[in-house]
């Protein structure tokens, strides 16, 4: 007998070193339906979808995933990709260099005896296009097209698969109003074909107007599945990602806030590539002492971007715009001039932008304050290791000595490193970027700790983060920041989760 | 030069769990260390005992004083981001090819010639740190290109000619000896090397008691009293044996003395001062360097240009030895240096290395054509050989590496 459901994942637990990832995850997708999976950045929903399509081979994870009622058992990608399992990811996957035809068939070449036919390869690719409402020229190479039309070559790619199953992750996070309608509608045009379609996405009007049921994850576990009918709303979706205890996740604290310390007025940043391309659109915000204010906002909406071109114009182009300590304006063009200054940028990549990881934590922790420990240019070795001494024990650093490598750490233990790094400069305000991104929820309570007791010590803090309750668990006051733009302002009181992210679709809407 | 450092609060840390981490983090270099012992060993031996007579040991010290000095300068670039350069061995003909024209064919002194070759380094270095650092135009393409530039230049110089021979003073920067002004106690031995050699000792004594002291001071552990006594006798027996090499045959050789400054000179750069800092955390990474706010720009310049310089140095080296300005000279020789930095220790992916490990790498190279010329074997051989040495020291360290990890 036939199953009414194409595919059945069932009790799917993912462990990874630390975290449970996925926690007896259910999905069922109904043959040629869309279906689509919302829930909060880290809630999982990337990770099961990795596991569906073999990135994550069989026997990493327990439970079951069957295609029409038979259990499969995938090692890799193409294991899937046999079943006509294809994932989209949200970076997409093409090759620049090569044309569209050539990367429609990448690992699924039109060839005989391994010699590729150029005109069967072309023939077929225009074909495919045609499919997917693109008119390119199949010999275009990907470079030269935008983000919405490769995004149709992605789709493209799929059907050359022979796709049943469609997974598209974000796939409209990068793409404008126009090609995102397009897209979506290509969708339904697919699912009129037969295709199901698996859609995550944050852009939750997108999921009203597509689905036909909606899966919500949260905390790595399913929490519902739902019909998609006229009485399901935005708030009725948001209830569902966001509903969770706060009980205990947060240290508490009593802010002493004083007088405003920070300004930024009319901040305005250019893309550093792409001529004309506004970033940061006029941003206007304060920070007191002792405070911590968050910034709101989801992936992708230009937080770090706006934190990177306050830091020393470390990002972007023709930056306009003015920033106010203490009163005064100051300027700050280069990193050394904001460190100068006070200001310390704690990035959200702590691996490629905040460690140096081959070395070890003694030499990691003063660098960008070298002078310190210093005389006439020559680095007192003795201050060194005592610093690094202090650092290690007042913030906990586990470590097997001051001289075990940063990159041998475990990732609550490296972020440590990267704040003894900036708290050792002696910064007046902290930007910390996404600062509990991947570590385990122990060391994130101690990392709150630490961010609790600089406020206390007078600190201003600048809170970046796409988790909500980490905002509302740890902030004085909160920007919602979407688009390059702050969309709004709310006081400890009146932020809430669903203020917040109807803040963001509320702007998302204007933008329509 | 190679002390363990060792650190930690007492408390906290146990000692042999931060000796561990030291000996961790500098594997290649004592392997290599040992290696080189082994080596020496093996070809004292082999040539019945001609590889260490003070002579051969003075010999090859002036056979190798160029590797090691474009050694020196290839650390520093290799360590600011895993770049070679491959034209110091084209800058090392072509500042021969002008002091031989200044020398020989306009007759200028010694000391101008010196100078103005050392400057026509630096704007080398300008030139192709520009093209590096501030266009960011791959280190590899704008040396290559140097490489044929400056070859192309020094033959265009030379009319393809070799310029011979130079005055017996600038002969003296690769041949001479530091005069015995203390000689003549009735001894064959070499007076001022043997001062020199008790000097040394005694700084490293003095240096090793303070630190020591100081870490007491502060708390940090230090070694066991018996391993410190044993770690300077150890390094005691070395200076007193390279003393003893020296005072047998002629004394320190002139460019002996200058090569052991600039180990300790560039040593001292790039592992104490701020700025030697900046140049591994560059390594390690760019991006974090970057937003710590070193200016990796300026760090990369600085090593390009060092590096010409200094091949302008081995380039004055290099032609008082051989005492000729010829359009030949210099080939591979970035190959020796590249070689030397990762025979000791080097990553080819930057933020690794040490000056002292580079020159432990050339000693390697160094000993093994002696040890092999002295057998017979052909320069084909040797060059098989040093291919080889170069892949199994590399690959050691590496599958070492993934092992300590897994």
């Amino acid at each position: 007998m036939m199953s009414e459901y194409i595919l059945e994942m069932r009790n799917i637990t993912k462990l990874f070193p630390g975290v449970k990832a996925l926690d007896n995850v259910n999905l069922k997708v109904k043959k040629g339906e869309i279906h689509a999976l919302v829930g909060e950045n880290g809630a999982g929903k990337s990770t099961l979808m990795n596991v569906l399509s073999g990135i994550y081979p069989y026997g990493t994870y327990s439970g079951d995933i069957a295609i029409n009622g038979e259990v499969c058992k995938f090692r890799d990608v193409t294991d899937s990709e046999k079943k006509g399992i294809v994932i989209i990811h949200q970076e997409l996957a093409l090759i620049p260099y090569l044309s569209i035809g050539e990367n429609l068939f990448l690992r699924n070449e039109r060839s005989s005896h391994n010699i590729i036919s150029w005109n069967k390869t072309y023939r077929d690719a225009a074909a495919l296009l045609k499919k997917v409402n693109l008119s390119e020229n199949p010999e275009t190479l990907i470079k030269d097209i935008g983000v919405g039309k490769q995004q149709l070559v992605e789709i493209a790619k799929a059907l050359a698969k022979d796709v049943k199953i469609l997974i598209l992750d974000e796939p409209t996070s990068a793409l404008n109003d126009e090609d995102s309608d397009n897209l979506l509608n290509l969708l339904i045009e697919l699912q009129k074909e037969g295709i199901t379609s698996i859609l995550i996405s944050h852009k939750l009007n997108e999921v009203l107007k597509v689905s036909n049921n909606i899966t919500v994850i949260r905390d790595g576990k399913t929490i519902e599945t739902f019909e998609n009918d006229e009485n399901v709303s935005e708030d009725r979706i948001i209830k569902g990602m966001v509903g969770r205890e706060l009980t205990n996740r947060f240290p508490s604290r009593k802010p002493k806030i004083g007088e405003v310390n920070f300004e930024v007025k009319n901040w305005t940043v250019f893309h550093p590539l792409i001529e004309g391309r506004k970033i940061i659109k006029d941003v206007n915000f304060k920070v007191h002492k002792g405070e911590i204010v968050g910034i709101s906002g989801l992936m992708g909406s230009g937080r770090t971007e706006l934190a990177m071109s306050i830091f020393g114009r470390s990002y972007g182009k023709h930056i306009s715009g003015e920033i106010i300590k203490d009163g005064n304006k100051i300027t700050v063009h280069n990193v050394r001039q904001a460190i100068n200054h006070g200001i310390a940028y704690v990035t959200e990549d702590r691996k490629s932008a905040g460690l140096n990881l081959i070395d070890d934590i003694k030499s990691n922790i003063p660098l960008a304050k070298l002078m310190k420990i210093s005389k006439r240019n020559i680095v007192d070795e003795n201050k060194e290791i005592h610093v690094a001494e202090q650092y290690r024990k007042k913030l906990n650093i586990k470590s097997s000595s001051i001289l075990q490598k940063t990159g041998n750490l475990s990732g609550g233990n490296q972020q440590k490193v990267v704040l003894s790094k900036w708290i050792f400069t002696d910064p007046d305000i902290l930007i910390l970027d996404e600062p509990t991104r991947g570590i385990d929820v122990g060391a994130k309570y101690e990392i709150y700790k630490i961010i609790n007791d600089l406020a206390d010590e007078g600190k201003s803090i600048i809170f970046i983060s796409s988790e909500l309750p980490e905002i509302l668990g740890m902030c004085d006051r909160v920007y919602v920041f979407n688009e390059g733009r702050i969309v709004g302002e709310l006081s400890r009181e009146e932020a809430s989760q669903e203020s917040i992210m109807r803040c963001i679709m509320q702007s998302n809407r204007e933008v329509v | 030069m190679e002390t363990v450092k060792n650190s930690g609060n007492k408390q906290i840390t146990s000692i042999g769990q931060s000796i561990k981490d030291t000996i961790r983090n500098n594997i290649r270099q004592y392997a290599m260390l040992l290696a080189l012992v082994a080596i020496m060993i093996f070809f004292q031996i082999a040539t019945g005992g001609i590889l260490l007579v003070p002579m051969n040991v003075a010999n090859l010290i002036l056979q190798n004083s160029y590797v090691f000095i474009l050694a020196i300068g290839m650390t520093i670039c290799i360590l600011a981001g895993g770049n070679i350069d491959l034209s110091v061995g084209s800058v090392v003909a072509f500042i021969g090819a002008i002091a031989g024209t200044l020398i020989i064919n306009m007759k200028y002194s010694i000391v101008p010639t010196i100078i103005i070759c050392l400057l026509i380094g630096a704007l080398i270095g300008i030139w192709q740190g520009f093209w590096i650092a501030y266009m960011r135009i791959p280190a590899f393409i704008v040396t290559l290109a140097g490489m044929l530039v400056f070859r192309g230049l020094t033959v265009t110089m030379l009319k393809g000619l070799t310029l011979s021979p130079f005055p017996e003073k600038f002969q003296q920067i690769s041949a001479g000896f530091i005069p015995d002004v203390f000689g003549g106690f009735g001894t064959k031995l070499n007076i001022t090397a043997i001062i020199v050699g008790l000097i040394l000792a005694a700084i490293y004594l003095i240096s090793e008691i303070k630190k020591r002291a100081e870490r007491i001071k502060y708390n940090f552990d230090v070694l066991p009293l018996p391993i410190f006594i044993a770690q300077i006798v150890v390094v005691f027996a070395a200076i007193g044996i390279f003393t003893y090499w020296m005072a047998a045959y002629k004394g320190i050789p002139v460019i002996l003395a200058i090569v052991g400054l600039l180990i300790i000179a560039y040593s001292f750069f790039t592992t104490k001062t701020v700025q030697g800092r900046y140049i591994y955390a560059m390594g390690g990474n760019e991006k974090a360097a970057k937003l710590s706010g070193i200016d990796t720009n300026k760090v990369l310049f600085f090593a390009y240009v060092n590096m010409a310089i200094l091949a302008a140095f081995a380039g004055i080296a290099f032609t008082s030895r051989l005492n000729a300005a010829s359009p030949q000279a210099g080939q591979n020789f970035e190959l020796d240096a590249i070689a030397s930095c990762f025979i000791g220790g080097a990553s080819a992916y930057g933020g690794v290395g040490t000056v002292v490990g580079a020159i432990i790498g050339a000693l390697v190279m160094g000993v093994l054509n002696n040890g092999m010329s002295i057998l017979g074997v052909g320069s084909d051989m040797q060059m098989t050989v040093k291919g080889l040495v170069l892949l199994v020291a590399v690959a050691f360290d590496v599958i070492s590496k993934k092992k300590s990890r897994s």
